[in-house]
């Protein structure tokens, strides 16, 4: 018998799974965002592990968590506060529950809720039974037991039993949502095709779950998320990281010369290093080198020798390769760094995001030393980013260092897929065999690009380096007039890139009362925030950065048509101090963020209307 | 003439001319660089590949001026980072002939951890190393290889370092070549260099070079006319360790040790003495010979290891073409649809 309970419909749901280290919980949400995507909502993704592998069981310090943010609109970020509340134990609960909104459904684990495990997660007392939760609607469900009873007559061992809590968990959202669980056992027999015994014990757990929560009479409520209107075409989930590799791989695919990537394990980095170690059969030659120096001094060798060559880091890393980034301006030749900021300085906190490495992406080598920087925003649009700073690089002949950060890195969301052939082409100046009078350092007269001269080839022999060198022959120099000319070329050549990179969009009226400005992976709180503010009828309008070095040409005109505008960063203020550099006219108010945690829309449009109110 | 699949060789027969570049060379005059480079003019004929796929690549030092002093695609990098640099070159472009000019600050001191990984992954390049003892090029301080007790700018009552020895670290980092030469002998010196470029790997060349300025007549007890026979062990694969002005002094291995032995001296016969083999796989005489050094010993030259291992740029052709067959993925469009998709 099928008990009616009351159904909310909803343009979008938060949904957080927390869980301890070993719960299971990345696997719970994953699962759970993809059958979201076949269902039709968009969705963005965010996972929140500790840094820790396996931190002590039951404690603050193991929970690991992942946020889907579902929407039958446009959605733009994982989301602030969560409407629904999923926590394996006392610990995850004790660590989340500042995220859950006023209300929130609270899915627990009742099994957990023992004595000792509420001591360690820091409870004086049972927050199930001692009223602490009473602004919530609390759905005990005594998991583990309950999937122990489940999975008696499989003939498994107790272990895998009590692993499969998470699907036994996953089922009742199911349920909460009114999802066909038969998707979910479609999924299940994919993910575990290979694994009969695995694939069972999840697919019986997963139903049970779903049935408990069709049975039990507490759960008076029920959520309606219908499908969103999205664009035409083929989809798929992707985290900023992939989308990252991809991008790269496309780059070199359509440029025609081979990838090559030099890179060194380092959080929040490491899956681009290793999602491109997976791609050999279209020719990536992946080194994971001793260390961040031979990542790109490899990387420098490979892009010489020819190769359209990367290097992926965080901010650590990025330090490390400071000198290196210089010989690949002085020497001229193509070079993409990746930077997945973290928040620093030093090691910082590896898992959490910041935007703290703009100036150093800037600025943070010794002598005059120009490359493109830029910045992805938004998990899928890494693809296209890493692929514009491959294809600027190449064509341009000088480093681009690509800025995405942990946030979007790990994040995901759902990504049109493209066709590699309608991207924009990529034409590297290719330097043909036996050019007469070839010289290393002549250039072109309207980009000053020199030409790639690959060894190898014929007729084209020629030595550069770290040293400073004449224009055109390209023989080391330390003529002081020559210097000068060198420095201006090579700032010169990529102020011109600008030629080559779109005008900055704004979303929202051309003119109005507030300029929101940010860049990067803040996009998605500011687009949110900005819509919001739409939906009171305030005059404010986003310009979300992604080319920082050049500026795109119009920069200026769009600062100048708003009264006010205020720059948001998740930094002190490194993205407002060079935009006074560049347009010191302007007044700009600030609104920065280190928390090592992304931006909140509330927050945001409480600054917003703050700004406009004062005079 | 040497073969080496992949690296085209030169249709005609070049000469030094080939390779002297248009840059004026600013050594100090007598140093031992000058003969390196030499050797260089002289044997990258003989070895004979295409000029245009030689390729010098160097870090910071007086050695690392190399590349602007030979006519090839050459790349001078930044300060012990040449070895890294040279990865990249290689494993970007296997038809390279790569070689390496650096020295032992660039390649012990600052650059050591790239040195050592190099030589443990044995990339096919050849590498250089002019070993004078000192920092030439800043100026006179003592460097990783400067023997105990070195008096220099940075250590004036001497220094209170144990230094490298260059064998020692390249075969302790598993490296497949090691060859030492004298900047002094062109012509082991050319001989040694073709064994380098022959060697499937990474081929190490020390080189004792004098530096007139700071550290003159650092290898004077190896040098010497007066001495040298007795000092200098000349090994030759296949053939017995002998040495001395009379010829008479060998190398045998007794209790798993090396021992000098006269021949004709306690029953010693000219069979007893060792036999040279270079390409032994088992770097364990390899390591004792590469230690060897005065007054007790002779000091060891020539091709001392030589030792067939794969290389990381075969092993990595071989995993790119099997993942060009077996993986379904041929391109990135496949890639991008490739796992879970939808369509709206």
């Amino acid at each position: 018998m099928v008990k009616k309970s009351n159904v909310v419909e909803l343009e979008d749901v938060v949904v957080k799974f927390v869980g301890d280290s070993g719960d299971g919980m990345q696997l719970t949400g994953t699962l759970f965002s993809e059958l979201a995507a076949l269902y039709g909502n968009d969705l963005a993704t965010f996972p929140d592990f500790p840094a820790e592998i396996r931190a002590p069981h039951n404690t603050i310090a193991g929970v690991s968590g992942f946020q889907v943010h579902i929407g039958r609109r446009e959605i733009h970020t994982p989301g602030d506060m969560c409407d629904v509340l999923v926590a394996m134990n006392p610990a995850s609960l004790q660590a989340n529950i500042k995220w859950a909104k006023i209300g929130a459904t609270i899915v627990v684990d009742q099994s957990t809720f023992e004595d000792k495990a509420i001591t360690k997660a820091g409870y004086q007392s049972n927050p199930l039974e001692d009223g602490s939760l009473g602004d919530y609607t609390i759905i005990k469900a005594p998991i583990t037991d309950l999937v122990k009873e489940s999975l008696k007559d499989l003939e498994i061992d107790k272990k895998m039993a009590a692993r499969t809590k998470n699907m036994y968990v996953l089922g009742i959202v199911l349920y909460l949502f009114g999802r066909d669980v038969q998707k979910a056992v479609d999924a299940l027999n994919k993910r575990f095709g290979k694994l009969p015994d695995v694939a069972k014990a999840n697919k019986t757990a997963i139903k049970a779950g779903y049935k408990y929560a069709e049975e039990d009479e507490t759960i008076i409520r029920t959520y309606k998320v219908d499908p969103a209107p999205m664009k035409k075409g083929k989809y798929r989930n992707i985290t900023g990281n992939v989308a990252t590799a991809w991008g790269l791989l496309a780059a070199s695919e359509r440029s025609g010369r081979p990838f090559f990537l030099g890179s060194y394990p380092i959080t929040p980095a490491t899956e681009i290093l290793m999602e491109l170690s997976k791609h050999k059969s279209l020719g990536a030659r992946v080194f994971q080198a001793e260390d961040e120096i031979a990542g790109i001094c490899s990387a420098i060798g490979a892009s010489f020798a020819g190769n359209f060559a990367a290097t992926t880091t965080s901010g650590p890393g990025f330090s490390l390769k400071s000198e290196a980034l210089g010989l690949a301006v002085i020497a001229e030749i193509p070079l993409v760094v990746v930077n997945v900021q973290r928040a620093g300085p030093s090691t910082g906190m590896p898992t959490k995001s910041e935007q703290s490495d703009l100036m150093q992406a800037l600025h943070g080598r010794n002598g005059e030393c120009p490359t493109i920087v830029m910045a992805a925003s938004s998990p899928a649009n890494c693809f296209f980013y890493a692929y514009m700073a491959s294809k600027l690089s190449m064509e341009h002949m000088t480093p681009a260092v690509l800025l995405t950060d942990g946030y979007i890195g790990f994040g995901s969301e759902l990504f049109k897929i493209p066709k590699v052939a309608e991207l924009p082409a990529i034409k590297p100046p290719m330097a043909e065999p036996n050019e007469p009078d070839y010289k290393p350092y002549r250039r072109d007269e309207s980009t000053l690009v020199r030409k790639w001269a690959v060894p190898g080839t014929e007729g084209l022999r020629h030595r550069i380096g770290g040293l400073e060198k004449t224009n055109i022959d390209g023989n080391v120099s330390t003529d002081p007039l020559n210097h000068q000319l060198m420095v201006k070329l090579r700032e010169e050549k990529v102020k011109r890139v600008e030629e080559f990179i779109p005008e900055q969009e704004v979303f929202g009226e051309e003119s109005g009362d507030l300029l929101v400005v940010g860049w990067g992976g803040t996009e998605g709180a500011l687009v949110s925030a900005v819509k919001k503010m739409h939906d009171e009828n305030y005059k404010v309008s986003l310009a979300q950065f992604n080319y920082i070095k050049p500026l795109p040409k119009n920069t200026k005109s769009i600062l100048s048509n708003f009264k006010k505008i205020i720059v948001c960063e998740l930094n002190m203020g490194q993205f407002v101090n060079y935009l006074k550099i560049n347009f010191p006219e302007f007044h700009y108010h600030q609104f920065n963020k280190v928390q090592g945690l992304p931006f909140h829309v509330s927050e945001l449009t409480n600054k917003f209307k703050k700004v406009l109110e004062d005079n | 003439m040497l073969e080496k699949e992949r690296i085209k060789k030169s249709p005609v027969k070049l000469t030094k001319d080939d390779f002297v570049s248009d840059q004026m060379v600013k050594w100090c005059p007598a140093c031992g660089n000058h003969a390196i480079l030499a050797s260089v003019f002289k044997v990258f004929p003989e070895i004979g590949y295409q000029k245009e796929n030689f390729c010098f690549i160097s870090g910071i030092g007086c050695s690392s001026r190399f590349p602007y002093y030979v006519n090839t695609y050459g790349f001078h990098g930044i300060h012990g980072r040449a070895a890294a640099i040279a990865s990249g070159v290689k494993i970007g472009n296997p038809e390279l002939s790569v070689w390496i000019a650096t020295g032992d600050g660039d390649s012990m001191a600052i650059g050591g951890n790239h040195f050592i990984h190099l030589v443990r992954r044995n990339i096919d390049v050849n590498l250089l190393l002019f070993n004078n003892q000192i920092y030439g090029l800043t100026k006179g301080q003592f460097s990783p290889t400067t023997p105990r007790g070195g008096v220099t700018k940075t250590s004036p009552q001497g220094t209170i370092e144990h230094p490298f020895i260059a064998a020692g670290l390249v075969m302790g980092a598993q490296g497949t070549f090691f060859a030492r030469s004298l900047d002094n002998n062109i012509k082991m010196l050319t001989e040694v260099m073709y064994e380098a470029a022959k060697h499937d790997g990474t081929s190490v060349v020390e080189i004792l070079q004098n530096c007139v300025i700071f550290s003159d007549k650092a290898f004077e007890n190896i040098t010497d006319k007066g001495i040298r026979d007795d000092v200098q062990l000349w090994l030759k694969h296949g053939e017995p360790m002998i040495f001395g002005k009379n010829k008479d002094k060998g190398i045998i291995l007794r209790d798993n040790k090396l021992r000098v032995v006269t021949i004709g001296v306690d029953g010693i016969k000219k069979e007893d003495i060792l036999v040279h083999d270079q390409y032994r796989k088992d770097p364990g005489i390899h390591r004792m010979l590469g230690r060897m050094h005065p007054p007790k010993y002779p000091m060891a030259f020539g091709v001392i290891r030589s030792a067939p291992f794969n290389t990381y740029d075969r092993l990595l052709d071989e995993q790119l073409e099997f993942a060009k067959k077996s993986d379904p993925v041929k391109n990135v469009d496949d890639l991008l649809n490739s796992g879970d998709t939808w369509e709206i």
